[in-house]
């Protein structure tokens, strides 16, 4: 168990690297360097940067210098938590994100949660009751889930939001809430607006995990040893929750870690739909407007978000699993 | 395949091979397939719907019956149009002329159809010159008005946009560059995960363990950040056809680890196989072995992973579009049609703005199932 843990942080390691890498290439890949692009945008707002304070900026950014020299020199920055100036805000970038991250990876976390807490029932019943109108109404919703690109699904509910119930369903606070403190008011007012963007990521998510449980199941289904639990006299529940199940649950399980990557990623463009305070719409302004920074340092704390998860999904699949747990590797 | 049989067989003549085993036997492994996709009914519709969204493609200009990039100020975000089949008795199509007001309450800009003007729709009609499957100069399109009638007098099925453009016009012409980019797109994928994929199978050992490992690192990291800041760094100043080919680029190597990971699994599956094994040793060279044994004989799963990366494709192309950082405008894809149903007031007002969604959801859909069957086809001695 503890080889298999090691191994999945071992690749969370190297996964974190590979996407502090491609980070930087964002950040490297428009023409002009940082400083070049600093004085232009101070200048069009009419202040003016000082030859000195530039050249500051150049030495502590390494610029000039070949890519890994400005890569290591940005990387130090970044472990003791500098991650530049936000060009567009003339904030500096953690300033600028504040909340955004955390409200990101709620957002997704509980698209996670729906997802299986929706799956999962569904996915027995419909194996259960193979054929059923249950099953062919599950089948459709599915079909629909895995064709609607989620940012069109948010689109279209809007759409009825506004023309059925006259109201703007988007966002995850209520207006009053919007720049409130932290309270329990507010942290109520974030979980009754957590449902809807919950449900549109998770959708394509539970459409797939549905299938997923519904064919492992009934492949289960058929063993004889389900056959000799009946015979044994068995409630049909209890029969079908204690072993076929578990057993179908596993590839199941083993799909979760790419899971969030994927509702991760889907979350950027729902946000910037529904307006939700994500870190989604920042990013696109930022990367509209060539902020680099603050454009490079949202794909790497997003990606180290969500490697983090991963890894601590993996780790319960090894406590749920004993067949991983106990596996020889 | 008991359908397949003749209803009766005359007693004396010898046992004719169209008995169903036995025409089994002897059928092709192709035709074995084609037996099964054929079982697969919403494959069968999906592969007709999916033919027809190509053939779209080919003659996006004839279908069209206006410039899409003609704007005009006086028709800026028409409702879609009624049209009337009968005139009478007589099968003679017609579309009423309309009105432009402002209404005098919101300042909005209102249409009213004028009945008492009739606007004959006339198939084969002339419109803007073009060339037929780029070869053939021509100026007839399906359907259209009469030459020489104004704005106010003309069709505009689904109706306009913003700008005044024909919204049906525009999405025959998103529809070519969307699916093509998409086809394109999955054939750029499909070359990286066939060649990785079969390196990392075909050798096994620390070749395979490095590629394995970057697929799931690649995996596990949410891509479509990485995607919109590798799109947003394109040149500002870049032709239509460079970006096209770059956002091809990008949203290729969104695909490929699924389709390496197929074709890895087959190369294991079958690099102990028999005939795998004699053709090593009657000594093929290995690409010999790779490319005329064992390519053919999974060739049918990976035209149906294919298939089945293709949706993925088209919807990361509408979406980085809808964002604005795929394709820009003037070109026309889905994405860039969608991006101006992008508020909730604009849609509001004017519904039809988001109908080019709808195109979007059927492709992906007709390629889902057809995917499914063809995966179902390609292994036919299965079950």
């Amino acid at each position: 168990m503890l080889a298999y843990v090691g191994r999945r942080a071992l690749l969370a390691v190297f996964t974190v690297w590979a996407i502090s890498v491609l980070s930087f290439a964002i950040i490297q890949l428009p023409p002009g360097d940082y400083v070049t692009s600093y004085i232009a945008q101070m200048a069009s707002t009419g202040s003016v940067v000082s030859e000195e304070e530039a050249q500051q900026l150049r030495i502590q950014y390494g610029l000039g210098q070949p890519y890994y020299v400005q890569y290591l020199k940005w990387m130090n920055l970044v472990v003791r938590g500098e991650f530049g100036m936000s060009m567009e805000w003339r904030r500096p970038v953690t300033e600028v994100i504040g909340d955004r991250l955390w409200l990101t990876m709620v957002v997704s976390l509980a698209a996670l949660v729906l997802t299986w807490v929706l799956a999962l029932p569904i996915g027995i019943y419909s194996a259960v009751r193979q054929y059923s109108p249950g099953d062919y109404a599950a089948t459709f919703v599915g079909f629909i889930g895995l064709a609607v690109p989620n940012f069109l699904l948010a689109l279209v509910l809007l759409y009825f939001g506004f023309v059925f119930l006259n109201a703007h369903v988007g966002g995850l606070f209520s207006p009053e809430m919007q720049d409130a403190e932290w309270s329990g008011a507010r942290v109520w007012d974030l979980m009754k607006h957590l449902p809807m963007p919950a449900l549109i990521l998770g959708l394509a998510g539970t459409a797939q995990q549905i299938r997923i449980m519904r064919a492992n199941l009934l492949d289960e289904l058929r063993k004889p040893y389900v056959v000799t639990a009946r015979s044994k006299g068995l409630t049909e529940l209890r029969l079908i929750l204690k072993y076929p199940v578990r057993v179908a649950l596993n590839p199941f399980a083993s799909t979760i870690g790419y899971t969030l990557p994927y509702i991760v990623s889907g979350s950027i463009i729902v946000s910037l739909v529904l307006g939700l305070p994500t870190v989604g719409p920042l990013l696109l302004k930022a990367l509209i407007a060539q902020d680099m920074f603050l454009a490079g340092t949202i794909v790497l704390l997003l990606g180290l978000m969500t490697v983090i998860g991963t890894l601590i999904s993996d780790i319960l699949l090894v406590w749920i699993d004993p067949r991983i747990r106990l596996e020889e590797t | 395949m008991a359908v397949l049989a003749p209803p009766t067989t005359p007693a004396h003549e010898p046992a004719p091979l169209a008995l169903p085993e036995q025409r089994i036997f002897v059928a092709s492994q192709w035709q074995l397939m084609w037996w099964r996709f054929r079982k697969h009914r919403l494959a069968m519709v999906s592969s007709v719907i999916v033919i027809g969204f190509y053939l779209v493609v080919l003659g996006a200009d004839f279908l069209a019956y206006a410039d899409p990039d003609r704007s005009e100020a006086q028709r800026s975000l028409m409702p879609p149009q009624r049209v009337y089949f009968f005139d009478g008795w007589r099968f003679a199509p017609y579309v009423h002329g309309f009105k432009g007001a402002r209404d005098p309450n919101t300042f909005k800009r209102v249409y009213v159809a004028d009945p008492t003007q009739k606007v004959p729709v006339r198939f084969f009609a002339e419109g803007f010159e073009y060339r037929f499957l780029g070869l053939i100069p021509t100026t007839r399109h399906l359907i259209g008005v009469d030459r020489g009638r104004d704005a106010s007098t003309t069709i505009f099925l689904l109706g306009t946009d913003l700008q005044g453009r024909d919204l049906w016009s525009r999405l025959m012409y998103g529809t070519r560059i969307s699916l093509t980019i998409g086809l394109l797109g999955v054939t750029m994928s499909l070359v990286l995960g066939v060649v990785l994929g079969g390196l990392s199978g075909f050798y096994g050992g620390i070749t395979d363990t490095i590629i394995q490992r970057t697929i799931e690192i690649l995996r596990s990291i949410p891509t479509i950040p990485l995607w919109m800041g590798l799109a947003a760094a394109l040149p500002r100043e870049w032709t239509i056809l460079q970006v096209y080919f770059a956002i091809t680029i990008i949203i290729s190597l969104l695909g490929w680890t699924e389709l390496a990971r197929v074709v890895r699994g087959r190369f294991l599956a079958m690099r102990e196989e028999d005939f795998v094994v004699s053709a090593r040793l009657v000594g093929c060279s290995q690409l010999r072995t790779i490319f005329v044994h064992m390519v053919p004989s999974f060739m049918s799963h990976i035209i149906a992973a294919t298939t089945l990366a293709l949706p993925a494709m088209i919807i990361s192309e509408t979406a980085l579009s809808f964002l604005g950082l795929g394709l820009r405008p003037p070109a026309i894809s889905w994405g860039v049609l969608l991006q101006q149903a992008q508020n909730v007031q604009t849609v509001a007002i004017s519904p039809w703005l988001m109908l080019p969604a709808v195109p979007v959801i059927i492709a992906v859909m007709a390629f889902n199932f057809l995917g499914d069957g063809l995966r179902d086809a390609a292994d036919p001695y299965g079950r």
